[in-house]
């Protein structure tokens, strides 16, 4: 039977996974109680949270996500302006004068950020087709990136 | 079943292809449709008559709040994956999400995923952020839902049935790749420190602990640091996401299993210009999905892992 690498683990309905030295001879004992967690610490916090027990499977009767306010209705345009496309800032490097309002929009299916290096901006997510626009009061050359995908990076030069 | 499964089965051609990107000596063999992978030369066993010593399940990359074409629904998609570990026909001693919980890490995001996940039947639902979660304020958001007892950027660590378990965050600070800085390296170091030789490892992560495709940020920066407090370990298994599909790769006494996710999957390494979601041809994308059950038995230094699609 040939398979490929890639596509054998999701070809299949199950992929079982066997992995390290299985040869010592299992010692047979079954528990039958599930096991404690010892969070090391007598911190009375612990990590994570209890799910349903005993509980019949249920269906995630979730609230719609909100969605957000700064959706653009069209990709701007203009000296000012960068868009993303297949996780590339275009154009890559851009000058403006000081005090340019420069706005960014996500052409991508993935969300993005705005992130300068120097911490002087930083955009939440922007999900598809939305915007950030940023105004630069002080001359210099601004290195950016995704934050979420950090090898995007660009650079916003700003004139006097 | 009754094909053998030594590794040696294997085509010359497969094993070709699966060592240029592994490197090493996982092997996958087919044994009656099912695709079996162990590390040559050892004798796996399947058979599990009695209740393993541990056993949970992973989910990955729900990305709730995605509305792409690629799947225009992952809530419900989530939810199916969240009814499948519910439908095991055992309770999963814990469950564990490794991350890309939300896609854009609104309030309203984790509040949805944190509800949903509330639904999984198990004693204990355990979370690593992904970069999706933490990208726009350093995970600030993400700890206020899910951080409760965590240290720093949001790990930690705990026993269960003779196993340890090391929950890093590896999402928070990306100079390119993922990273675990100084802070968190020094934690893993002390964290082990009384931890004997025999003791089975799992270390979860949302990136990938190893370099599957650095050009797309796929690997850990400061990951061999980590890995070398780990040397000793006679069993350290590294289960992580982030990249939407299955894959598996040994070194030395580590074994890596990245996950695949409950939302849409992504390109393999390379393939494109950009690890952007794929759309899938109708009916197809379910294929792409799944959820994953790991059990460990006392005394066999070895999990088994089993992949299961949504379905």
């Amino acid at each position: 039977v040939s398979i490929r690498s890639w596509a054998a683990p999701v070809a299949t309905t199950a992929a079982v996974i066997l992995l390290a030295g299985c040869s010592s001879s299992s010692t047979s004992s079954s528990p039958t109680t599930q096991p404690s967690i010892n969070f090391g610490s007598q911190a009375s916090v612990t990590p994570g949270m209890p799910g349903m027990s005993g509980m019949p499977s249920a269906s995630g009767n979730a609230p719609a996500a909100s969605g957000s306010s700064t959706t653009a209705p069209a990709t701007p345009v203009g000296p000012n302006a960068v868009s993303i496309d297949n996780f590339k800032f275009a154009p890559q490097s851009l000058t403006v004068p000081v005090g340019t309002t420069v706005t960014w929009t996500n052409n991508d299916e993935e969300p993005h950020t705005i992130a300068a290096r120097d911490g002087s901006f930083h955009s939440p997510a922007l999900d598809t087709h939305q915007t950030f626009s940023y105004t630069f009061q002080a001359p210099g050359s601004y290195d950016y990136i995704c934050s979420i995908h950090p090898f995007m990076t660009a650079t916003v030069v700003v004139t006097k | 079943m009754t094909s053998d499964r030594d590794p040696s089965s294997m085509t010359r051609r497969q094993l070709i292809r699966h060592s240029a990107w592994f490197g090493s000596a996982v092997v996958l063999t087919v044994v009656g449709g099912e695709v079996i992978s162990h590390i040559a030369g050892s004798t796996p066993k399947t058979s599990q008559a009695t209740r393993p010593t541990l056993r949970f399940a992973q989910i990955s990359d729900s990305h709730i709040g995605f509305s792409g074409g690629a799947n225009p629904n992952v809530a419900d998609t989530f939810t199916e994956a969240i009814n499948q570990v519910n439908s095991l026909g055992y309770t999963p001693d814990f469950v564990m999400h490794t991350g890309d919980l939300t896609h854009l890490a609104t309030p309203a995001q984790f509040d949805q995923v944190k509800q949903m996940l509330t639904g999984l039947r198990t004693p204990h639902i355990f979370t690593v952020p992904g970069e999706h979660d933490t990208g726009d304020d350093a995970g600030q958001k993400y700890r206020q839902v899910f951080g409760a007892g965590t240290r720093g950027d949001g790990w930690y660590s705990f026993d269960i049935a003779g196993v340890h378990v090391i929950a890093l965050v590896n999402t928070v600070h990306l100079p390119k790749l993922g990273q675990l800085g100084k802070e968190q390296l020094e934690w893993i170091e002390k964290d082990v420190a009384g931890v004997s030789n025999d003791t089975p490892i799992i270390v979860f992560s949302h990136i990938p602990m190893f370099a599957m495709y650095p050009d797309w940020g796929w690997g850990t920066e400061d990951a061999a640091q980590a890995l070398s407090y780990l040397k000793r370990f006679s069993s350290v298994t590294c289960l992580n996401g982030h990249v939407h599909q299955l894959f598996t790769k040994t070194e030395g006494n580590v074994t890596f299993y990245t996950a695949t996710t409950t939302a849409y999957p992504l390109p393999h390494p390379g393939d494109g210009p950009a690890p952007k979601p794929v759309t899938l041809p109708a009916g197809q994308l379910h294929d792409a999905l799944g959820i994953r059950e790991v059990s460990y038995v006392k005394g066999q230094q070895a999990l088994a892992l089993k992949e299961q699609k949504l379905q």
